[in-house]
C-alpha cells in the first residue's frame, strides 16, 4: 500500500494557478526528489503536503487515511525541515528541541535529543543560544528537530542549502541510511542536482504547476536517454541562460 | 482531543523566552510598579487634601490592579502570538500535530501567568506602601478577575485575527486595541460621569460592568450580581465573535499561504 497518495491537487493564489492537477503516490522507503525551475510549484506542493497551505481541491492520503480529517495523527508521523525557516533564536538548542519533543510527545526525549545531536555533530552546541549557530548548523538543527519523533515520512525543503560540501555528503549519507534501515520515506526539493542524484530513488518533474514526468530515477534515465540528472534536467527544462 | 503536553509545550516555549529576556521582565514588573507608585501617591495626596471622603487609594489601586490584569492577559495572548511570528515559528508549530485550539490554550496559560505575576507584585506593593490589600475583597475578586480575563482574551484573539488578516502592519493593535476600550471601561470613574454618547458605548463594553461592580464592592461591601451577569453575558458575545474572527482569519491565512510567509 502506498504511504502517500496525492489525487488531483489544484491550487491558485488570486488568479495565478500554481498547481494544476498534481497526482502521484509513494511507497514506504522511497526517496522522492521534486525538481523544477523556480516558480514550478515545488514549495507550494510541499506546504500543502504538510497542511500549512489549503489546496483549492484534491485529496491527500497518508498511510491510507485522509490527511484533512486525520491531521494531528498523521502529522505526528511526519517530520519537516526547511532551509528557509529557523527555530526561535532566543532559546538554546536544547530548549528548542525540548519544546518540540513535548509537541510531538516524544518519550525519553532527553536521550533522543542527545542521540540526534551527536548524529548531526551538534552535541557541543546543545547549550548554545540558537542565534549563535551558523546557517549550516541551523539546518542540521532543523533536521534534528524533524527526526525527533522518529517519523515515517520526512519532508525537506532544500535540506542541504547553506551546508559545506562535506556536510552535504554527510547529511545525505545519514538520510539515505535512515531510509534504507528504517524504511523512512523522504520527499525533498533541492536545487543541488548532485545531491538529489545520490539520494533520490524517484523523481517528480514539475513545471508551471504541472507534472511533466514522474518515476524511478533509473527509468527516467532510460526514457530520456541520459545517464545523469543534470543532463535529464536540461533535456526536460532546457537552458534558461545559455 | 486536546493534548495537555502540546498545550504545555507552548507555555514552555514562552517561559524559556521569558527566562532569557531581561526586557520582558522589565515589562512585566517595572511598569506595573511605576504605575502603582504613581497612582498610589496621587490618591494619597488627593485623599489628604480633603477633596473627598471616598476611600480613594482602595478605589484607584484596586482598579489599577484590575486594569493591569486585563492588559497583561490581552497582551500575553496577542504579543505571545507576535513572538511566534517574529521568530518565524508559526510554520514549525503548525506542521506539528498542534491544533489551533491547543496553541491558543497554551498562549492563554502564558497570559494568565503574566497577569498573575503583575497582580501579585502590585498586590504586595499596595499592602506595604499604601495599606490596601487587594486580595482581601473575598470571592468578588475572583468573579471580577475571571470576567476581565475573558474580555482580555477576546480582545487578544481579535488582535490575532487582525494580524493574520492584514499582516504585520496590524501588530500595533496588540498594544492599542485594549487601550481603545479604556475610556469606555470606566476603570477609574463611574459610567455616569461619562458624556451620554460615551455611556451608550460603555453599555456594550463588558469591563464597564466589572469596574462598576468593583466600586460597589469597595464602597458598599456588596457584590452586585446583576452587574456581573451583564458583564459575563456581553463577554459571551465578545468571545464568540472573536473566536469566529480568528478561525476565519486562520483559515484564510492557510488558503492564501500567509502562515508560510508571515514574519519574513
Amino acid at each position: 500500500m502506498p504511504i502517500l497518495t496525492v489525487k488531483a491537487l489544484y491550487k491558485s493564489f488570486r488568479s495565478k494557478e500554481v498547481l494544476k492537477g498534481i497526482s502521484f503516490s509513494l511507497n514506504p522507503g522511497e526517496i522522492l526528489g521534486i525538481i523544477g525551475p523556480n516558480g514550478a510549484g515545488k514549495s507550494t506542493l510541499l506546504y500543502i503536503l504538510m497542511g500549512i497551505i489549503t489546496p483549492d481541491s484534491g485529496e491527500i492520503f497518508y498511510f491510507g487515511k485522509n490527511f484533512f480529517s486525520n491531521r494531528a495523527k498523521i502529522l505526528q508521523r511526519i517530520g519537516f525541515a526547511s532551509h528557509y525557516v529557523s527555530l526561535p533564536y532566543s532559546l538554546t538548542v536544547m530548549e528548542n528541541l525540548k519544546v518540540f519533543a513535548h509537541l510531538y510527545g516524544v518519550k525519553g526525549a532527553e536521550r533522543r535529543i542527545e542521540e540526534l545531536l551527536e548524529l548531526f555533530l551538534l552535541k557541543e552546541k546543545k547549550n548554545s543560544i540558537t542565534r549563535a549557530l551558523s546557517s549550516g548548523e541551523m539546518m542540521r538543527l532543523n533536521l534534528v528537530r524533524a527526526l525527533l519523533a522518529n517519523p515515517n515520512i520526512l519532508l525537506l525543503d532544500e535540506p542541504t542549502a547553506g551546508l559545506d560540501p562535506d556536510y552535504v555528503r554527510y547529511v545525505g549519507k545519514i538520510l539515505k541510511e535512515k531510509s534504507e534501515r528504517e524504511n523512512l520515506t523522504i520527499i525533498l526539493t533541492s536545487h543541488q542536482l548532485g545531491e538529489l542524484e545520490r539520494l533520490a530513488t524517484n523523481l517528480l518533474l514539475l513545471r508551471d504547476g504541472m507534472i511533466l514526468d514522474f518515476g524511478a530515477l533509473e527509468d527516467l534515465y532510460v526514457r530520456y536517454q541520459v545517464n545523469n540528472l543534470e543532463d535529464l534536467y536540461f533535456k526536460i527544462f532546457g537552458h534558461v541562460l545559455l | 482531543m486536546f493534548s495537555f503536553k502540546r498545550i504545555y509545550a507552548i507555555l514552555l516555549r514562552h517561559l524559556y523566552l521569558l527566562k532569557h529576556s531581561f526586557s520582558r521582565w522589565v515589562d512585566l514588573v517595572y511598569w506595573p510598579t511605576v504605575d502603582l507608585l504613581l497612582w498610589g501617591f496621587i490618591t494619597i495626596y488627593l485623599h489628604r487634601s480633603g477633596h473627598t471622603d471616598l476611600n480613594l487609594p482602595s478605589l484607584f489601586l484596586g482598579a489599577l490592579i484590575f486594569w493591569n490584569i486585563l492588559s497583561r492577559a490581552q497582551q500575553g495572548l496577542a504579543v505571545g502570538f507576535l513572538e511566534d511570528i517574529w521568530a518565524r515559528n508559526l510554520l514549525h508549530l503548525f506542521v506539528s500535530p498542534l491544533s489551533i485550539v491547543e496553541y491558543i490554550l497554551g498562549l492563554i496559560m502564558y497570559s494568565l501567568l503574566k497577569a498573575l505575576i503583575s497582580a501579585v507584585v502590585m498586590g504586595i506593593l499596595s499592602v506595604y506602601l499604601f495599606n490596601f490589600n487587594f486580595f482581601e475583597q473575598g470571592m468578588g475578586i475572583i468573579y471580577l478577575t475571571l470576567g476581565l480575563l475573558i474580555f482580555a482574551w477576546s480582545v487578544g484573539l481579535l488582535t490575532m485575527a487582525f494580524v493574520l488578516y492584514f499582516g504585520q502592519e496590524a501588530e500595533i493593535l496588540a498594544w492599542a486595541l485594549g487601550l481603545l476600550f479604556l475610556p469606555f471601561s470606566a476603570v477609574f470613574y463611574p459610567v455616569s460621569s461619562l458624556p451620554e454618547s460615551f455611556q451608550m458605548i460603555a453599555k456594550v463594553v463588558p469591563p464597564s460592568y466589572f469596574f462598576e461592580a468593583f466600586r460597589a464592592l469597595i464602597l458598599g461591601r456588596e457584590l452586585k450580581t446583576d452587574l456581573l451577569y451583564s458583564g459575563y453575558l456581553l463577554n459571551l458575545v465578545y468571545i464568540f465573535f472573536s473566536c469566529l474572527a480568528f478561525i476565519l482569519a486562520f483559515q484564510r491565512a492557510k488558503k492564501e499561504g500567509k502562515i508560510v510567509k508571515i514574519g519574513e
